[in-house]
């Protein structure tokens, strides 16, 4: 019992370390989002594309990734070969947000750099964006067949991130 | 002399001042109740984006939107907790800095009162061991397997010089 009690402080120590440990290197920069698990959020925006055409909630049907980005976020410019890339080669659909930006400017974009989206919502208050937590842009978004969330990625998608959404897309079409 | 002097401190005051400014916006608000839940909310509030500021003190463009939002939804009459439950269905509990009494928060919020408790077992457990110790070792300040050793050595000790 003694040589117990002698011995506590150590354990306390080792068991607080090793709880320290662990939140070391952890990227503290990401929160989880509440939002897994539940339906995109209902919005009626119009498409960057066409002003006159209203889109909603409806227009996104999976399986899918939904990008949000504007011209003003450079890393949004970091990511888009990349997502030009996916769109093309890995014949994956993705939907955009254009998040608080200028209609004129992102079309600029779109034809300067290239288009991976098969559609793209104009949302230039970023209500939508609020609706779906984004506090940073780039953010992506996989959507499953029903149009519930089942995972989002904050930050630029790179080839590693791709290869995470690529995972999670297979194991979604296996697994339904 | 002297009042070029001043103008010119007078003019560098006005420039330094704008960065206090910086993060205040203008809200115009009904009754001076919404602008003190304006003013508490808005610091219970944390932004997602900086993470270790509040949106009141914040100047992302994300706190800017959620100090909007706050402002929208308070002049549309909604009630406090209707505000935070509407932060944290977007943001998660990670945007309260008072988070909410839940199963995965009791550890944060007893664990305190829990340790404290420990601790003043430990403490009263002590000082009766200590009381009870004392009682045995009245007269010599040895215990009584220490007042045999001794006992022990000093007949060694005369057995050796007899």
């Amino acid at each position: 019992m003694r040589r117990i009690l002698v011995l506590l402080p150590l354990l306390i120590f080792v068991g607080l370390a090793i709880f320290l440990w662990r939140g070391i290197g952890q990227d503290t920069t990401t929160i989880p989002s509440p939002l897994l698990g539940k339906p995109v959020p209902e919005f009626s925006l119009t498409s960057l594309y066409d002003e006159n055409q209203v889109m909603s909630a409806k227009d996104f049907s999976g399986p899918a990734l939904i990008n949000v980005w504007a011209t003003w976020c450079p890393t949004c410019k970091q990511e888009h070969a990349q997502l030009n890339r996916i769109a093309r080669d890995e014949g994956v659909t993705i939907y955009g947000i254009n998040y608080k930006d200028d209609r004129a400017k992102a079309k600029i974009w779109l034809e300067k750099y290239q288009d991976p989206y098969a559609k793209n919502v104009f949302d230039p208050q970023g209500r939508l964006g609020l609706n779906l937590g984004v506090y940073g842009a780039p953010e992506t978004y996989l959507i499953d067949a029903e149009g519930v969330i089942r995972y989002k990625h904050i930050g630029e998608v790179t080839e590693r991130v791709w290869q995470t959404l690529k995972a999670e897309m297979q194991r979604l079409e296996t697994g339904s | 002399m002297k009042t070029v002097s001043r103008i010119f401190l007078i003019g560098w005051l006005v420039l330094i001042s704008q960065a206090g400014f910086a993060a205040i916006d203008t809200y115009e608000f009904r009754d001076e109740l919404t602008r003190e839940r304006f003013q508490a909310l808005s610091a219970e509030l944390r932004c997602p984006k900086c993470q270790n500021q509040n949106i009141a003190d914040s100047n992302s463009p994300i706190a800017k939107d959620l100090r909007d939002e706050l402002y929208r939804m308070l002049d549309s009459g909604a009630s406090d907790s209707a505000i935070v439950d509407f932060m944290v269905t977007r943001y998660g509990e990670f945007v309260l800095y008072r988070p909410r009494v839940s199963s995965q928060t009791y550890l944060l919020w007893y664990a305190p009162v829990g340790l404290l408790v420990i601790g003043i077992a430990v403490v009263i457990a002590l000082t009766r061991r200590k009381k009870s110790a004392d009682k045995s070792v009245e007269k010599t300040g040895l215990s009584a397997k220490e007042q045999q050793r001794l006992d022990a050595l000093l007949k060694q000790n005369q057995d050796k010089d007899a």
